[in-house]
């Protein structure tokens, strides 16, 4: 979609100063491999369901046509990997984002078990303080505020069945 | 003619007014915001549209599509940060205007052009989308096949990432869309003995998850800059001299933005760059171009809205939509039980024509409310993505559950969001994906409908007219790289994403 960095960079300033650098080939050829063994599982899975003759297409059809075209794309991006340039760097920053998902399926681990209001409190929490590095203050507030409102919205407004405790 | 009067009873309905006005207030807001782009807002809010009428959802969910046109405008002025993707190209001549102290004739210029891109798109649409929904009433699953082909092919050419990429992207959308069970015979398919997965993916998860998640956690790698904008914005109204300069602008953005629109793979970004491309070849002094031309905001602002719009028409007509947002709109109107198609304008009028209609009115409202909003939207600015990301997360994760009450569909959106983040982080546009998502079973069935009906001769395709004519354009569209590479002195095709940059 769009963020800032999609300026393009003859309007002034470099285009990416605030994402990760450029990731190299060997990424790439990483991306190609996962595709390719994608495609062929994919395919394995599809020949076992049976893929029936043109005139009498079985559910495995489809799936094989499908699966098959994935896996020579893959080989078109192995092929091709040295000259991409699209992607970036894993670095330090990325582990925030594996920080972040794990708070979520902590999250989904225990809504429902025990209602969603101390789950989502929690997880704003952590995502002002820890991620977002937000005063202590402005952290319990807006977890707090907003939710109270997700509870007005979704079991008051919305009367909504997600668990909840109260 | 009064199924069209209808239309407008239905949008002067109370209910549907406030719900175009939240929506269009919604779409500009997102359109401010940079980050989360109209497919996303719209991919979170599906699970609350679920409550409303059809009707009253739909013209909500349009609302917001366009009016993120408008909003996109304003930051890339003032800020030089385009809150849109399509509002790149308006950072040019926008923010030069803006550091001159015009600030105000590039908003109002912008705004001028994006009402008469919108409404004349819309009159457009109410006279091409009927004609066009009543041509395509033949189609047969051969026609259907093609179509939806030709649609992924020209979506994934056209995507912001690299073209092989898209078509992996869609190719893996194809295959999500297999996952439960056979329409055709009851047999289970990649489910893994999963209940779960027996009903096939849900597409609202899979919206959410690539579309609003996976944004976000993109956007958790980024350092922010801290926003500057100017409190206030003096002299909105533009000169005579302004719009005459800029009248032909309009004119021709309109006509290159409603046409660009209803191509697959076209919308609203393509037709905002090739607008800005298109003045500054025209111009008698190109040089004038990045350094504060009216030409250059009126153009690319008037083709985006009149794209925005006119991308309607091949998902109202045909039921194919045009680009990602489209692809979610489609997952909007299939979750209130209506498949767009050809039969939508006989068989639902008062949708059709309301949400159509409903668009005349949104044009006006968001004509009205843009300017004076402007302060309030910078003051939206200031507020730090870092309190924004969790609110959002929680709406998307709460929101999730509400579609089919599971747990399990949380758990979904949250892996989606995981997969979003690492296409992105790889260079793959969810796009693709989500849009061969949701033709994926269509595309299947009518296939397979296809074959059964040739007695599984492909020869079947070639010698129906429309369907012939859709394969040549497809094997057109999909072999024109190959020729390229193999008469490479041969002068290089229009290419407007290379023209600006």
């Amino acid at each position: 979609m769009s963020s800032p960095t999609e300026i393009p960079s003859d309007a002034g300033e470099p285009a990416d100063e605030n994402r990760p650098p450029a990731a190299g080939p060997a990424t790439q050829l990483v991306t190609a491999v996962v595709v390719v063994a994608l495609g062929a599982t994919a395919l394995t899975g599809a020949l076992n369901l049976g893929v029936g003759s043109p005139a009498k297409p079985g559910p495995g059809t489809w799936p094989a046509l499908v699966s098959a075209a994935l896996t020579v794309l893959g080989v078109l991006l192995a092929a091709n990997a040295r000259r991409m340039d699209d992607a970036e760097q894993f670095t330090r920053t990325g582990l925030l984002v594996s920080v972040a998902v794990g708070s979520m399926v902590a999250f989904v681990a225990v809504v429902g078990v025990i209602g969603f209001e101390i789950p989502a409190a929690l997880l704003t929490f952590f995502w002002l303080r820890v991620l977002g590095r937000e005063s202590r203050r402005t952290s319990i507030v807006v977890s707090l505020v907003l939710t109270i409102l997700l509870y007005a919205l979704f079991v008051g407004a919305l009367e909504v069945t997600i668990p909840h405790l109260f | 003619m009064s199924p069209v009067l209808d239309g407008f009873a239905v949008v002067l309905e109370p209910v549907n007014l406030l719900y175009c006005l939240v929506g269009v207030l919604i779409g500009m807001l997102v359109g401010v915001l940079p980050g989360l782009g109209p497919a996303a807002t719209i991919a979170i809010l599906l699970p609350i549209t679920l409550g409303i009428e059809p009707v009253t959802a739909i013209i909500m969910v349009a609302g917001i599509f366009y009016g993120a046109q408008y909003g996109g405008t304003v930051t890339s002025v003032l800020l030089r940060l385009p809150g849109e993707a399509s509002s790149v190209v308006t950072v040019f001549d926008g923010h030069a205007l803006a550091r001159q102290g015009r600030a105000g004739t590039a908003l109002g210029i912008a705004a001028i052009g994006s009402f008469i891109g919108g409404t004349l798109s819309v009159i457009a649409l109410t006279l091409v989308a009927p004609v066009v929904a009543e041509f395509a009433l033949d189609f047969g699953p051969p026609e259907y096949t093609l179509l939806a082909l030709l649609g992924i092919l020209l979506v994934a050419t056209v995507s912001s990432g690299g073209k092989l990429k898209a078509l992996i992207a869609a190719a893996i959308g194809l295959l999500l869309a297999t996952v439960g069970r056979d329409g055709f015979t009851s047999t289970e398919r990649f489910t893994f003995g999963s209940l779960s997965l027996a009903d096939g993916l849900d597409f609202v998860p899979i919206a959410m998850g690539l579309f609003g998640l996976g944004e976000i956690l993109y956007t958790l790698e980024e350092r922010h800059r801290v926003v500057h904008a100017p409190t206030t914005v003096a002299n909105v109204w533009p000169s005579r001299t302004d719009l005459r300069q800029s009248s032909g602008a309009i004119g021709r953005g309109g006509v290159l933005g409603f046409l660009l629109g209803i191509l697959p793979g076209g919308g609203a970004v393509l037709a905002s760059l090739a607008a800005y491309a298109l003045e500054k070849r025209r111009s008698r002094h190109p040089e004038r171009f990045g350094h504060g031309a009216v030409e250059g905001v009126a153009a690319p602002e008037t083709a985006n809205n009149a794209a925005a719009t006119s991308s309607f028409i091949p998902l109202l007509s045909l039921g194919i939509p045009a680009n990602a947002t489209m692809a979610v709109i489609f997952g909007a109107l299939l979750i209130q039980g209506i498949t767009p198609g050809p039969q939508l304008v006989t068989e639902h009028p008062e949708l059709f024509w309301g949400v159509v209609n409903s668009m005349y009115l949104g044009n006006i409202l968001l004509l009205i409310m843009s300017i004076p909003l402007v302060g309030l939207f910078v003051r939206i600015l200031r507020i730090r993505p870092s309190i924004l990301a969790p609110i959002t997360v929680l709406i998307t994760l709460i929101g999730a559950y509400t579609v089919n009450n599971s747990v399990f569909d949380i758990g979904l959106v949250v892996f989606f969001g995981v997969i979003g983040y690492l296409m992105k982080k790889l260079g793959f546009d969810p796009g693709p994906l989500v849009l061969a998502f949701v033709l994926g079973s269509l595309l299947e069935t009518a296939l397979r409908r296809s074959l059964l009906m040739f007695d599984g001769d492909p020869g079947g395709f070639v010698t129906r007219p429309i369907s012939g004519t859709l394969l040549v354009l497809f094997l057109a569209v999909a072999l024109a790289p190959a020729v390229r590479t193999a008469w490479p002195n041969r002068k290089k095709p229009f290419d407007p994403s290379k023209e600006t940059v």
